[in-house]
């Protein structure tokens, strides 16, 4: 008889989500499915409204990272208004950029993925989480927890309020950033500096030793990346243009505009799942297959452009890759992004720029149709909204970061259960946990947010299921 | 000046003859609530929040449109009351699509401040989550049909007021709703003269401008009785 192994739900993720691994009646591993069963329809309930309220509107849709869905419909309104935002407001919204890319990376990985590195894959799992970090290393755990605080305070310092601001809006921001502001920040940097610092110490001996075998089989495989780019090539994270680049390193497409995302993504849509299935275009689906997010960042740019991320860029490059294919490497990806937004936060900050002039122009609906993009912690986040002519939308599509990574998540979880569940699983065998913990493991390397992706509600345990040939649920785990 | 003296939770007030009872609650500092009154405007006893026992009367009186009489004695704040109360404003919420968190109008909404004053947590009736429009025709103001509790405090200082007359209440019942000169949208409505008090004045996020997004409304409810005041006084030099 064939099985299905079943974990459900997934844990230490945003969103719900469950796991369900395929086995032949001879106990061999046939598919493995990552699905997402939440379901939100913001793009629905949107019709109708004003576009001004959107930026309110979609940063509710994360609690993680509203900042992202803020940014994107701000951006997107600009282009309805048809103006070019001041340069401060430009500045001001970049910063806030990355100070979230800051709290949620650390977020990730401190708080969620550190457990299973730091305490062990086989610890008790109801120890294997921040609440266990703090006990095992209580120095390490509350520097992580404050270098998130550095990240979220200065959400608040901009916004007014940690999350769910509406500090952004179409035209600009509202507010300008204090003198006191400005000097907490400057002031706090280099203890953000010294944790990250830390981390990345920590995490590159756990590569050296023995984290070299999840670096290998934890969703190594090629694929398309996307992210975006100065002109110039550099790493951004607000503002330029799309670049992909293959597994070999080779640009495949530079500099598109966001304007033409239909031209070169495709959404394909699967019935186990309410998470649609990006794809490249030119390429069809499923060979399309890209990836985004901080590693996908990092393998598009040419370089960063700070002395000390390009540094450590360069020593990703060295262990993982001039173009870094395992799905294990988004965590060193994330750090290396830390450090990136440390040092670009510490430039805008020292910007007399930023503390000058207009920041928020008004003006009527100019476009009937707008597409904006940012770099959202987890990967490109685009909007897409058309209006009729009193600036009521019409239509609302949102491509979110999690959503791009479906394919490679799906992928990674097969090669890791391809190297971690038996062949063939004995009839009628339980799964270990610490094995299905991996599985889980490879779905964080992405840190999914699932509420995003499906525009879901509530928290996101996850569910790993064992499914027999005709269905029937062998094993199950259920956590959340 | 001949004056009424009458008694409101047992304090013992005077107010000048014609005052409502409101005016008199007042007095007393009894800080009934109201949602429809605005100083300047004519009282219409809409929302039902000032609604006031006096002994003696079978039903309840709306203070705001109720004269204060000799020897009336008069209590605000009974059990009854804020119960009614309470439940008025939950009606209030049930009934429209108020959604506060990504309203234009939040922390500056005179609803939102009532359910605060009235102790309203949830709402104990069902919510309606009726189909309603909103009319963005108007090239600076926005009406938003989810948001309007039918208070008429723009239909009456447009009357009143602004003299223009564009706003108006169409349909019956629980289709009740604004209507803007002969049911038009509100940009074609050529009696308009774009002067904003409609959204000054409107209590929650229902009337706003264009430009504001979440949380930016900034209303000025004492602009009435300032003109009315004015012009009543002749302030003005051409006068």
């Amino acid at each position: 008889m064939t099985r299905t192994v079943i974990i459900d739900p997934v844990t230490r993720i945003e969103g719900h989500a469950k796991i369900t691994l395929h086995l032949d009646e001879a106990g061999h591993l046939t598919d493995t499915r990552f699905h997402v069963v939440e379901y939100r329809g913001f793009e629905k309930f949107c019709e109708g409204r004003p576009f001004t309220e959107m930026a309110g509107i979609t940063a509710r849709i994360c609690g993680i990272c509203p900042v992202s869905h803020l940014l994107a419909a701000a951006k997107t309104g600009d282009k309805l208004l048809a103006i070019s935002i001041p340069p401060a407001a430009d500045k001001l919204r970049r910063l806030l950029n990355l100070a979230q890319l800051t709290q949620s990376h650390a977020l990730s990985f401190f708080h969620l993925s550190s457990p299973d590195f730091l305490l062990g894959w086989e610890s008790d799992p109801a120890k294997r989480n921040v609440f266990g970090l703090m006990a095992a290393d209580p120095d390490l755990a509350r520097a992580g927890i404050r270098l998130r605080q550095f990240g979220q305070q200065i959400l608040e310092l901009l916004g007014g309020r940690k999350i769910h601001s509406a500090w952004a809006v179409p035209g600009g921001v509202r507010s300008p950033l204090s003198q006191e502001a400005k000097d907490w920040i400057l002031d706090r940097l280099p203890e953000a500096r010294a944790t990250v610092t830390l981390a990345l110490e920590l995490y590159k001996k756990l590569l050296d030793g023995p984290l070299q075998k999840e670096q290998r089989v934890f969703g190594d495989f090629p694929s398309l990346f996307m992210g975006l780019v100065t002109p110039k090539g550099l790493w951004e994270h607000i503002d330029g243009g799309i670049r992909f680049r293959d597994a070999n390193g080779a640009v495949v497409a530079d500099q598109l505009s966001e304007d033409d995302y239909a031209e070169f993504l495709g959404e394909a849509v699967e019935p186990w799942s309410y998470l649609k299935f990006p794809y490249y275009k030119p390429l069809g689906y499923p060979d399309g297959i890209y990836r985004v997010g901080p590693l996908a960042r990092l393998n598009v740019c040419d370089s960063i452009g700070t002395p000390w991320a390009d540094r450590e860029l360069a020593e990703l490059r060295q262990r993982s890759g001039q173009t870094a294919t395992s799905s294990f490497a988004y965590h060193h990806a994330r750090l290396v992004e830390i450090v990136a937004c440390l040092e670009a936060i510490e430039v805008l900050v020292r910007d007399p720029e930023l503390m000058h002039g207009r920041i928020r122009l008004r003006a009527s609906l100019n476009r009937n149709e707008a597409v904006g993009v940012s770099e959202a912690p987890r990967g490109t986040l685009f909007h897409h909204y058309k209006v009729d002519d009193d600036g009521l939308l019409t239509s609302v599509n949102l491509i979110i970061a999690t959503g791009q990574n479906n394919l490679a998540m799906n992928r990674t979880v097969h090669q890791i259960a391809q190297e971690y569940i038996p062949d063939p699983v004995p009839a009628g065998a339980e799964i270990p946990e610490a094995m299905l913990n991996r599985v889980e493991a490879g779905i964080r390397c992405f840190d999914p947010c699932l509420s995003c992706s499906t525009h879901a509600a509530g928290q996101m345990p996850l569910r790993l299921q064992l499914l027999a040939a005709d269905g029937t649920v062998l094993a199950e785990r259920l956590r959340g | 000046m001949s004056v009424v003296t009458l008694t409101v939770n047992g304090q013992d007030v005077a107010v000048p003859a014609g005052a409502s009872l409101l005016e008199a609650t007042r007095a007393a500092e009894a800080n009934v609530p109201t949602l429809c009154h605005l100083e300047g405007l004519t009282p219409v006893s809409a929302c039902r929040l000032c609604l006031v026992e006096v002994e003696g009367s079978s039903k309840l009186l709306p203070a705001c449109s109720t004269a204060a009489a000799e020897g009336m004695v008069v209590h605000t704040h009974t059990p009854r009351l804020r119960e009614y109360r309470r439940m008025t404003v939950e009606l209030i919420f049930a009934e429209g699509n108020h959604v506060c968190a990504v309203c234009v109008a939040n922390t500056h909404c005179e609803l939102q401040d009532m359910a605060v004053t009235v102790g309203m947590d949830h709402s104990r009736f069902p919510y309606q989550y009726p189909q309603r429009l909103v009319d963005a025709t108007h090239p600076q103001f926005t009406l938003d049909h989810n948001r309007c509790i039918l208070c008429t405090r723009c239909v009456r200082v447009c009357d009143e007021i602004e003299g223009a007359h564009v706003w108006d209440i169409g349909s019956r019942g629980g289709q009740c709703h604004i209507v803007a000169g002969l049911d038009e949208p509100w940009g074609q409505v050529q009696a308009c003269t774009s002067c904003g008090k409609c959204v000054d004045v409107c209590p929650t996020g229902a009337l706003f401008r264009n430009s504001d997004t979440t949380a930016e409304k900034q209303p000025n409810t004492t602009l009435p009785a300032l003109l009315r005041t004015a012009r009543e006084q002749r302030r003005w030099h051409n006068q």
